[in-house]
């Protein structure tokens, strides 16, 4: 299988000009794969959660926690949903006629790469000013999370950290689809002066031929890359288990339950919000207004 | 580039005799198959070397593409049917003479002798950089030689341009839209599609490395002309920079029906402007029911180039398209030639 698809320029020389799209259907092949085995491992793993009892025992020690803890704010999940609907149209326009669907593409393709690219900016800045800047990404200090992570996906029953704001995997994720969609995004932008917008003016000599091959065969990378990605990212806000983080992201609050069953609320502390049935922060009453994460 | 002319790379040529084992060897063959009709676009791709097919099939032999037969009241114009024979048909002549004159002003005698309406409708882009084969967006690659700052491209596109620049060179194309011809396709499965022409030809927003909805393996084996139009006002030109034979820069055709001085119908198709020709629905729709004259040509000729793009070196398309479009509804002698 070729996995890159050359061409000779004007002077006989060769120069790369796409991936193969073969890539698409190993992509698809991949994702769906990762699906199935995760599937199967989840069926037959000992995944161990907090026990309920413990869950219980926090719920009492931790009764000044309102009902309902925000996740993620208004601006967090408009962000989300419109890079969510980009990228759709962005795999749809770009794939569907790979695979015979034709249809006039390429304009909807670099409307939606815009979007992205527009979402993508507002989500660096309001991230930066606004939320934990550092909650999503992952370092050496985690490492002890994997490990505590990963013996309880074998069973053990293990005191090590629980999550932060986001699960490891949640945060892994997100690493995986920066590095890839800001390749997608970068390329796509360079790759717009070749075609005819409102922006720019064509000029296909931005670049050398060489240069022009390369973007064109990473921006296909990152394309089928997102392919699997995004397979991976619907089956995770599918299954039953995580339909609370996917709820969260649609509603933006989890209950109080759930903050204390899944996180450590050392790692992702809550900030209480006054309102008009708030009890004072060391009541023991139970609280029904909304309390958001500390900045 | 270094190209090898006039020596044919080696390839196996079947020549089938029925449209079923033609589709067999293109089966067997895949994408290494090639299809041969007249040869006059198949043999400069070979004889260039830029396409190396493993298998050739020569549908010359396969008598059921040839001929033209009475059909419903209309004519069945078999694929494989010569320009001359559709030039020189009687019921060409007298009721759809539009056609013929499309299909004589496609090429020389000696040309018309060997290509056919199939082959011409479905022949590929003449853009020279493609022909070239060099790795343009229409050869699989990511550019367009033809659209860059400094590129020849006075013979190229200038409306419905997606990344592609090249022109469908067809010049039976426009007639057979304006005639509301029926194309008439052999799948690779075996069924039989029937499209109308109009929608026989994509442009490269649809699919950049077609000229036409044939998918691999499958056939054109006829080309219907219903009686819609037949006897109708027709308007052919067709502009080139030799008169003896040269693919168009513009070409234009018209079906008119008028009561009294008024349009009635009207269907027009240019070519040579866009990678598929195109039917001016909006021009259409402007000058039926309005009196055939000078004021209807000149809004109606005016609409037609709204959008346009000229490249470079082909702005002389826009006008010589508004005036083709004002001739083909008023007439040569009174529509007035502006720039």
């Amino acid at each position: 299988m070729d996995i890159l698809t050359w061409g000779r320029n004007p002077w006989d020389q060769p120069v790369l000009t796409h991936i193969s799209w073969n890539l698409l259907w190993a992509a698809l092949f991949a994702g769906l794969a990762f699906l199935v085995a995760h599937a199967s491992y989840m069926i037959f793993s000992a995944h161990r959660k907090r026990h309920a009892a413990e869950t219980d025992a926090m719920e009492i020690a931790r009764a000044d926690l309102p009902d309902r803890i925000v996740r993620h704010s208004l601006p967090a999940r408009l962000f989300h949903w419109l890079m969510a609907a980009a990228m759709f149209t962005l795999l749809i326009t770009a794939f569907l006629p790979v695979v015979g669907l034709r249809f006039p593409w390429v304009t909807w393709h670099w409307i939606a790469g815009l979007t992205l690219t527009g979402s993508i900016l507002f989500h660096i800045i309001h991230a930066t000013v606004w939320l934990d800047f550092w909650s999503i990404w992952v370092g050496p200090r985690d490492l002890p999370e994997l490990r505590a992570e990963l013996l309880r996906d074998l069973g053990h029953d293990v005191p090590g950290p629980r999550p932060g704001k986001y699960p490891l995997g949640n945060r892994l994720y997100h690493l995986a689809i920066v590095v890839v969609a800001l390749v997608a995004v970068v390329t796509g932008l360079c790759m717009m002066v070749r075609i005819r917008t409102p922006f720019f003016t064509r000029n296909p000599y931005l670049f050398s031929d060489t240069t022009w091959g390369v973007t064109y065969v990473d921006h296909g990378l990152a394309g089928v890359t997102l392919v699997g990605l995004v397979i991976a990212h619907v089956y995770f806000a599918a299954r039953p288990e995580k339909w609370w983080i996917t709820k969260a992201m649609i509603l933006g609050w989890i209950t109080r339950r759930q903050y204390l069953e899944h996180h450590d609320p050392d790692r992702w502390a809550v900030r209480q919000l006054p309102t008009p049935n708030s009890a004072t922060p060391n009541s023991t009453t139970p609280n029904s207004g909304l309390a958001s994460p500390t900045l | 580039m270094a190209v090898i002319r006039d020596v044919m790379p080696a390839f196996e040529l079947f020549q089938p005799t029925s449209v079923e084992a033609a589709q067999a060897v293109l089966d067997r063959y895949g994408a290494g198959a090639w299809v041969l009709a007249g040869g006059l676009d198949s043999l400069d791709w070979l004889k260039d070397r830029i396409r190396r097919p493993q298998a050739v099939v020569d549908l010359g032999a396969i008598a059921e593409l040839k001929g033209i037969r009475e059909r419903d009241g209309g004519l069945e114009i078999g694929a494989m049917t010569t320009l001359t024979e559709v030039v020189r048909h009687p019921g060409v002549r007298e009721r759809y003479a539009i056609l013929l004159e499309a299909a004589e002003a496609a090429a020389s005698p000696q040309i018309r002798n060997q290509a056919t309406i199939g082959g011409n409708v479905s022949q590929d882009a003449r853009c020279w950089y493609y022909r070239a084969g060099w790795p343009c967006y229409r050869a699989g690659g990511n550019i367009c030689y033809a659209d860059t700052p400094d590129a020849i491209n006075r013979e190229h596109a200038i409306l419905g341009a997606d990344r592609c620049v090249a022109v469908n060179p067809s010049d039976t194309a426009p007639a057979l839209i304006v005639l509301d011809a029926q194309m008439v396709i052999r799948t690779a499965g075996g069924g039989e599609r029937v499209v109308s022409a109009e929608d026989y030809f994509v442009g490269p927003g649809i699919d950049i490395t077609r000229m036409t909805v044939l998918e691999p393996g499958a056939l054109l084996t006829a080309i219907r002309l219903p009686r819609t139009w037949a006897g109708a006002q027709f308007y052919f030109e067709k502009i080139r920079d030799r008169q003896v034979w040269d693919f168009a820069l513009v070409s234009v055709a018209s079906a008119m029906t008028t009561s009294g001085s008024t349009i009635e119908r009207i269907r027009i198709a240019v070519n040579g402007v866009a990678a598929r020709p195109l039917r001016l629905r909006a021009v259409e729709a402007v000058a039926e029911g309005r009196p055939r004259n000078e004021a209807t040509a000149v809004v109606a000729a005016n609409l037609a180039v709204e959008g346009a793009q000229p490249l470079g070196f082909n702005a002389y398309k826009v006008p010589l398209m508004r005036n083709l479009v004002k001739r083909a509804i008023r007439g040569v002698e009174a529509a007035a030639w502006t720039s």
